[in-house]
């Protein structure tokens, strides 16, 4: 009896489990259909938001080491002092071929034209936004890895078991340069105008971009002459040098057009000059200049908040156990003008090799251009309202020194009997990770309010993608490449003003080192560098392997810069009388852990496409000098 | 514990033992190793700069075996038999490559069976003749010519003349104590150029160092060098 009863059981529940066919299909409750994703605006921004979110970077503020790996600064970090002890860059540096990204992209274009149900002003945005945001992969592919398949639709295998018909050859260089341009155009008039959007696309953001585009594949054309092996027969890496003028052209009227608008204008809010050039980086109401940014949050959350402050923070004043990573060098530091436009070395010694003595440790440094304070934490400034102590110890009479291990680490001076602070609480100390071994520490994007440098915080400084400044020096730029010095100088007087250099250029004076040193002092740290000389391919003239001194002619475009150097402050001790007793003295230093100079190689101008890609797909063919 | 220790013993004995006989492949038995030459003279470069490479056709998949040229111009590569394309790649090295006659190309094909001695023939730009080192006064004066070789529409002019120091054989721009250069519009005469250093400190003492020269020739990128030399200081 009680087997049929469990066989009964059994067949009624297989029948019932079976019969319903609604059971079988119910919607599922933890993902998110297709066809329900794209009849809902707030869903559709969230694929746009990841899109956003993926767009390619190589210096950024979550990545404070990439910009150790040239001369804008050291790495002040036990894990990073390899980027100062190699010499080659290796040729896979810096590529990408992340054809997923792109796929992503062409299947929300495709699918986003196909959802009927998403209402139009919002779906046109959208569309407009896809495409632009392709448009910028394809222009950070191209300035890596030059001509790259253009792929503008999504692709689907058939199983045939032959792949052959997905395979597409590289396109010509500017192939892609002109689909990117023609794209950025095309789109222009769908996006808002409005200054206050900052982390979406806006028409400024078309604009500039396609000013810096255009001024890369101008730039490649007529400097890419002097380089003639860095090319390939089927221009897929080079472009004719008869192009480079429409491309200047057409950077100059795109920047142009947006210098015009009336609701973009440099940041000047602050009277100290300095601290207006810092501030336009962390300051979020009403900011006139910045156009796109990657917008951060404070939180604990470390996927949504900027660590920049956490991790370059200066140590005497460090809100957790860290900071002080990145390093300014001098390289950089002394390539920021003296205010009468002139250039100058630091003057350490006066002729007959004496010691100069300054009064403060920041006197040195006076009377330049106001962006070097607002982008380096000099010896002698604040932040966060506290005392920076950058020395590296005492200097005696006899040109001894007397120095630390430690942060403010003690020492008996000759002659006293108490120990007393030999170092400062930021060093410089040789080695010592988190200490200024450059004898500088950033400011830029550093951010000043409280609690920014706690781990469990970080800061909500956005990083700037895009900004009005950088228009205005493409502006120059291309209006110089096009013989028309006296309007490069009126877009550089723009610039220049803002930082206190109130002596103005003058067509004369406009030279491609005044256009190549305008865009070193104002972007530095922005993740320009790397960029800019590969495209004036001067990138090999400077990093080129051999172990100079710092050059005596800051300014240069293609001085060798293959070490990163600091400017130690001393202090001199002569309690005997001297009346410089307490002053201070400076010393050029190359940092302990610099034992390499860097080699940026012909192979380097175009990243390493590997052999696994052209295994897959032998149309493409190997970079120059691979 | 020494209970346990003599069974965890013969296990992880055992363990190696039996993992001998799968996990072992057989090993490249072929060298093919040479140098670089000029109508038989080594052609010296920069450590680990120039780089050939070895093909071998046949495979699904291609992948490149890079080879190293050393210092004084010599390869070596040790492989599996078989048939090898072998190429230098066109940006490598201060020379090129002279068209193979059974290519028509510069690939080189080397059937391996065996250790295989080969040089192979290229063309510098430049040479350098009679390199002499002389130390006086703590000062190192290195003289020598330089001939031109290849005087066709390829020729190059040089760029920069560099003397390198260091306490051991490698000698070059990152394995260096000192160093001096020389622009090109420095040289007045090809046939006897002089380049001069004091020598710095060494530490730990020696009393002895090497020294050789190298030369940048405009838009070749790996520069040519003299024979690394010992000199008495």
């Amino acid at each position: 009896m009680k087997k049929i009863l469990y066989i009964a059981i059994i067949f009624a529940a297989l029948g019932w489990g079976c019969d319903d066919e609604s059971f079988l299909n119910k919607e599922p409750k933890n993902i998110l259909l297709e066809s329900q994703i794209w009849e809902d605006e707030s869903t559709v921004l969230s694929i746009v938001a990841d899109l956003y979110v993926r767009f390619p970077e190589f210096q950024t503020v979550n990545r404070w080491q990439e910009f150790t790996n040239f001369d804008e600064a050291f790495a002040s970090s036990n894990g990073d002092y390899w980027r100062h002890k190699f010499s080659d860059y290796s040729y896979g540096s810096w590529g990408m071929w992340d054809y997923e990204l792109i796929r992503h992209v062409n299947l929300f274009i495709e699918k986003c034209s196909l959802a009927d149900e998403l209402l139009l002003p919002s779906k046109t945005r959208f569309l407009a936004e896809a495409r632009l945001l392709r448009a910028a992969y394809y222009f950070e592919m191209v300035k890596r890895m030059g001509g790259v398949p253009l792929i503008v639709e999504s692709m689907q295998y058939d199983f045939s078991g032959d792949p052959t018909y997905l395979q597409h050859p590289r396109a010509k260089e500017h192939e892609v340069y002109d689909f990117i341009l023609a794209e950025l155009e095309d789109v222009k008039s769908d996006l808002p105008n409005d200054v206050n959007i900052k982390s979406r696309a806006t028409q400024a953001l078309d604009l500039a971009m396609q000013s810096r585009v255009a001024l890369y594949a101008a730039s490649i054309a007529k400097y890419g002459q002097n380089t003639p092996t860095v090319s390939l027969p089927g221009e897929e890496v080079g472009i004719p040098a008869q192009m480079a003028d429409t491309y200047y052209k057409k950077a100059l009227d795109a920047a142009e057009e947006l210098l015009l608008e009336d609701s973009y204008s440099l940041y000047e809010k602050k009277e100290n000059l300095s601290d207006n050039f810092a501030k336009l980086f962390q300051d979020k109401a009403n900011n006139p200049e910045v156009i796109f940014v990657k917008d951060f949050l404070q939180s604990e959350d470390g996927a949504i908040s900027n660590p920049w402050t956490l991790v370059n923070q200066p140590w005497s004043g460090a809100e957790d156990l860290e900071g002080g990573r990145l390093n300014p060098s001098l390289n950089l530091v002394q390539s920021f003008e003296k205010l009468d436009n002139t250039y100058e070395t630091f003057q350490t010694v006066d002729d007959a090799g004496d010691y100069i003595f300054y009064d403060n440790p920041g006197d040195i440094f006076a009377g330049r251009d106001a962006r070097l304070e607002g982008t380096v934490m000099i010896p002698g400034s604040k932040f966060k309202g506290k005392d920076l102590d950058i020395w590296a110890g005492f200097m005696l009479a006899d040109g001894s020194v007397i120095s630390g291990a430690y942060f403010g680490d003690s020492k008996l001076l000759p002659g006293k009997s108490v120990e007393e602070q030999v170092v400062g609480y930021d060093g410089p100390i040789d080695s010592r990770e988190y200490s200024a071994q450059t004898g500088f520490y950033v400011r830029k994007h550093m951010d000043e309010a409280t609690g920014s440098g706690q781990r469990g915080l970080k800061s909500s400084t956005w990083w700037v993608r895009y900004r009005l400044a950088e228009v205005y020096l493409n502006a120059a730029e291309a209006a110089f490449e096009l013989g028309q010095p006296a309007k490069a100088a009126a877009h550089m007087n723009v610039v220049r003003k803002r930082a206190g250099l109130t002596i103005p250029l003058v067509a004369s004076d406009i030279n491609f080192d005044r256009i190549f040193n305008e865009r070193r002092v104002e972007l530095a740290f922005e993740g320009h560098q790397l960029w800019d000389m590969k495209r004036w391919r001067i990138a090999h003239k400077v990093w080129n392997g051999e172990k100079q001194e710092l050059t005596n002619d800051p300014g240069k475009a293609d001085a060798v810069q293959t070490r990163v150097f600091g400017l130690w402050p001393y202090k001199y001790y002569d309690p005997a009388g001297s009346e410089n007793n307490g002053k201070y003295v400076f010393v050029e230093k190359l940092p302990a852990e610099v034992t390499q100079a860097h080699r940026f190689r012909l192979g380097n101008y175009y990243s390493e496409i590997g052999d696994g890609i052209i295994n897959r797909n032998p149309l493409i063919i190997k970079n120059p000098n691979h | 514990m020494k209970k346990i220790l003599l069974p965890f013993l013969i296990g992880v004995i055992s363990m190696v033992m039996v993992s001998c006989e799968y996990d072992n492949y057989e090993k490249p038995n072929a060298r093919l190793y040479g140098n670089i030459v000029y109508q038989g003279e080594p052609i010296n470069v920069k450590y680990n700069d120039v780089k050939l490479e070895l093909w071998e056709p046949g495979w699904q998949l291609s992948n490149r075996i890079e080879v190293a040229v050393s210092p004084e111009g010599g390869y070596s590569a040790l492989v599996f038999d078989g048939l090898y394309k072998l190429i230098i790649p066109s940006h490598q090295g201060p020379f090129r490559s002279i068209e193979n006659a059974e290519t028509n190309s510069d690939t080189i094909l080397v059937q391996l069976k065996g250790n295989l001695n080969m040089d192979i023939e290229v063309e510098p730009y430049y040479m350098i003749r009679n390199n002499q080192f002389s130390v006086n006064g703590g000062v190192l004066t290195a003289t020598f010519a330089l001939e031109k070789i290849i005087k066709d529409v390829d020729a190059k002019d040089i760029e920069m003349i560099y003397l390198y120091m260091n306490k051991t054989k490698f000698v070059d721009s990152n394995y260096q104590i000192a160093d001096a250069e020389l622009a090109a519009d420095g040289i007045a005469d090809m046939n006897s150029i002089s380049l001069s250093r004091t020598i710095p400190e060494l530490v730990p003492a020696q009393d002895y160092f090497f020294a050789r020269v190298g030369v940048k020739i405009a838009g070749v990128e790996d520069l040519l060098f003299s024979a690394v030399e010992k000199v008495n200081k």
